[in-house]
């Protein structure tokens, strides 16, 4: 009786369960599958079980080492320093900001986000290249010029990122600044509490949670970035800008490598994974 | 943004799979009546050569054919992308269309994989195929001896100068210099007279993909020895040579061409776009003096193509690339191209071939060769004055033809190619010496050939 009530109550998520399976767990387990084979994507007549031998390939590979390593730069970097701590300084800063200066402000930090990714690297290429808008301000202000997609690559494609992608974190700080109470703040105000106290002490206890989420919600994006370091550099000057993402493409589609890219793309799921783990633990110890 | 912490792995696990998996493009039924043709678009919207082509056989095959229908599925990407999405299409009988436009740097791996049929039968009862030069009719040919590819025109590579320049640096109009090193004198004389230009362009990288290696690195590397042997590939042992000293000597070239800044500034070489740049600016604007290029270039500067420059004829002169020391046979030139093949899962292949002999009759590969800056690969063609005469420059390539080389495209190629790149980026940028990036590529060569390799 009771196990044929739980039943009927569960029949309707079926289509929901088998759509999971169908489109979620099963391009994963295919894509878990191919990691452990040789298979290519032309050259080759038939494909076979090599087991961990990519994996090991992988940590052999300097180029894949070299791609971690720009990873982690990259999302500490635009993610972590960048797009994070803007995100919150504008939120904060808008808080105060009149209306006019407000809607400009969201106006043109939401623009630089809804822009397609691709569109985003072609403006930022056009900026950094060596006729290109930044240096002709530092022309206009005599300072020294360079082509800084060749010079500092890694550099330009974070800020590229941190471009695009403050907008993100501002709008979930915004909505976190907007929960907390006046009139906590107001009390501190009249306790005596300066600006950065407040912040320190009462602002950011109160969103903490909110940090915790964006901080995933970033990095877990910005290690996925492919577009926007495609169109600007194609991960070189040699492998200078190359991230795990450009790495994994390069192996599976211009090499024809898609057993070993696809592993590849594992050892990225497993990095997501490790920075989403610290970030729950942050978040698990309440206030 | 409530998006539950644990999801987000999740999220991240699918967009991944996404990416790696997204090769499937529109299924669709087949239909017995319907041949589709799949081809590579220019990703430049003025350059509409092949689509305006395209759409005149298709009329002319419509026509004499009542009843079947030909559907043009035209891939808009650069050259590395276009390889990547066919040989995804090829994979699937849903996918894969019935007539397939193949480059023969890519056509023996895709061979192996088993994605293309062979044409034997096709050929035997087609009276135009004993038209083809010899070399055109292996240039699909796989190692086991069928052909799997009818070509459409092949390309041949030489130096092209500016005349401009040449005249304000003191140098010859009619220049053709005998070694290396009269190419480098050239260029270090432009450098030294004409201030603003770039003396010499070849092209480097991985950024500029296989242009670097074929354009740039081969074109060295199969002028030094004795000009038969292949350098990269020994056909003897079928294994593929490290450790020559006619790969450092190209590698040396290169290293000096972009020490002495005699070539583009690293930073420009090194640019995805550049080799568009050099064909659609640099060139015509007169800032390059030197450039070591293919035989298609004016393709670019027609009537109708974007880049109008119909004076290119006046302004630029041609001249042979030589062999290292002047040896014989005294000139070097790398050859490729196109053809058309079938897919192993392709549905109507008679058909499909019926379209092939459609496109190669004569007078419709005459008009191919000249519309796209083809060299002729067929006889009767390449003997007519009219296609002699349609082009400047047509006939210095096509004699080219005869001191060609070809790649040993077998399917490590594209990987062995790779790591010729990377060698080359690391001269060029001066961050390898040229015997730490030789042996850097030997290293790779393992890897990429399985082992297979025989030091020289």
């Amino acid at each position: 009786m009771r196990l044929r009530r739980s039943l009927t109550r569960a029949l309707p998520l079926t289509p929901a369960v088998a759509l999971l399976l169908l489109f979620l767990a099963g391009p994963i387990a295919y894509c878990a599958y191919i990691a452990f084979t040789d298979l290519q994507l032309t050259g080759q007549a038939h494909s076979s079980f090599v087991g961990f031998e990519n994996f090991r390939a992988a940590f052999r590979d300097d180029a894949f080492l070299n791609a971690v390593w720009l990873t982690l730069v990259f999302t500490v970097l635009s993610s972590l320093v960048g797009q994070n701590t803007l995100g919150l300084a504008l939120a904060s800063l808008m808080q105060r900001a009149s209306k006019p200066v407000r809607t400009v402000v969201g106006g043109i930090v939401v623009t630089a986000w809804v822009l397609p990714e691709v569109v985003a690297g072609f403006l930022l290429y056009a900026f950094f290249r060596r006729e290109g808008t930044l240096n002709a301000i530092l022309d206009w202000l005599h300072l020294p010029t360079q082509n800084w997609l060749f010079t500092l690559p890694i550099l330009a494609v974070s800020f590229a990122n941190v471009w695009r992608g403050t907008a993100f974190s501002m709008l979930v700080y915004s909505a976190a600044l907007n929960e907390i109470p006046k009139e906590i703040t107001e009390a501190a105000e009249v306790d005596g509490a300066g600006g950065w106290r407040r912040m320190w002490h009462i602002t950011l206890p109160m969103i903490r949670r909110s940090i915790g989420t964006n901080l995933m919600l970033n990095t877990l994006q910005t290690l996925s970035v492919f577009g926007l370091i495609w169109v600007m550099t194609r991960g070189g000057p040699g492998n200078r800008s190359q991230t795990l993402p450009l790495f994994m493409y390069e192996q599976a589609f211009q090499k024809s490598m898609i057993g070993y890219g696809t592993a590849v793309a594992l050892l990225l799921l497993v990095v997501g994974s490790l920075f989403s783990l610290v970030y729950m633990r942050l978040l698990r110890t309440e206030v | 943004m409530p998006v539950r912490p644990t999801a987000a792995p999740l999220l991240l696990a699918t967009l991944l799979t996404a990416t790696a998996l997204s090769a499937c493009g529109s299924g669709s039924g087949s239909d017995p009546d319907t041949v589709k043709v799949s081809f590579k678009q220019s990703t430049d919207n003025s350059i509409r050569v092949m689509d305006t082509y395209l759409g005149e056989m298709k009329k002319e095959f419509e026509k004499a054919n009542p009843g079947k229908k030909v559907e043009l599925v035209p891939i808009k990407a650069p050259d590395s992308e276009y390889y990547t999405k066919l040989q995804q299409m090829l994979r699937s009988p849903k996918t894969a269309p019935d007539l397939v436009y193949e480059d023969t740097f890519l056509i023996n791996s895709d061979i192996t994989s088993g994605y293309l049929k062979p044409l034997d039968p096709y050929l035997d009862k087609w009276p135009d195929w004993n038209q083809f030069v010899d070399t055109a009719q292996s240039a699909a040919k796989a190692q086991d001896g069928k052909t799997y590819g009818v070509p459409d025109g092949t390309d041949t590579r030489g130096l092209w100068f500016d005349k401009g320049i040449f005249k304000k640096a003191g140098l010859p109009a009619d220049w053709q210099p005998k070694t290396w090193d009269e190419v480098l004198a050239a260029a270090r004389t432009i450098k030294a007279k004409v201030p603003g230009v770039t003396p010499l362009n070849v092209y480097t990288g991985k950024p500029a993909g296989e242009a670097a290696t074929m354009q740039g690195f081969e074109m060295l590397l199969y002028g030094t020895g004795d000009g038969t042997s292949d350098p990269l590939y020994d056909t003897a042992s079928k294994k593929w040579i490290a450790g020559s000293q006619a790969f450092k000597d190209a590698l040396t070239f290169v290293h000096t061409v972009y020490k002495e800044k005699l070539g583009p500034d690293v930073s420009d070489a090194l640019d995805p776009n550049f080799p568009t740049n050099v064909r659609g600016e640099l060139m015509p604007k007169g800032k390059l003096g030197i450039n070591l290029d293919g035989s298609w270039l004016p393709q670019d500067w027609l009537k109708g193509a974007g880049h109008e420059w119909p004076e290119w004829s006046q302004k630029l002169g041609l001249a042979y690339m030589p062999t290292q020391t002047g040896q014989a046979p005294g000139k070097v030139s790398m050859s490729g191209g196109w053809t058309w093949s079938i897919p192993a899962k392709a549905s109507n292949p008679d058909l499909a071939f019926k379209f092939i002999e459609t496109m190669q009759t004569r007078a419709n590969a005459q008009k191919w060769y000249i519309a796209n800056s083809g060299i002729a690969v067929r006889k009767d063609v390449a003997s007519d004055p009219g296609y002699v005469k349609a082009q400047p420059g047509i006939k210095f390539f096509t004699d080219l033809v005869a001191s060609t080389h070809y790649r040993p495209a077998y399917p490590a190629y594209p990987k062995v190619s790779t790591a010729i790149q990377e060698a080359m980026e690391g001269v060029t940028t001066g961050d390898s010496s040229v015997d730490k990036a030789a042996s850097g590529y030997d290293e790779e060569l393992k890897t990429a050939t399985d082992n297979q390799v025989i030091r020289k």
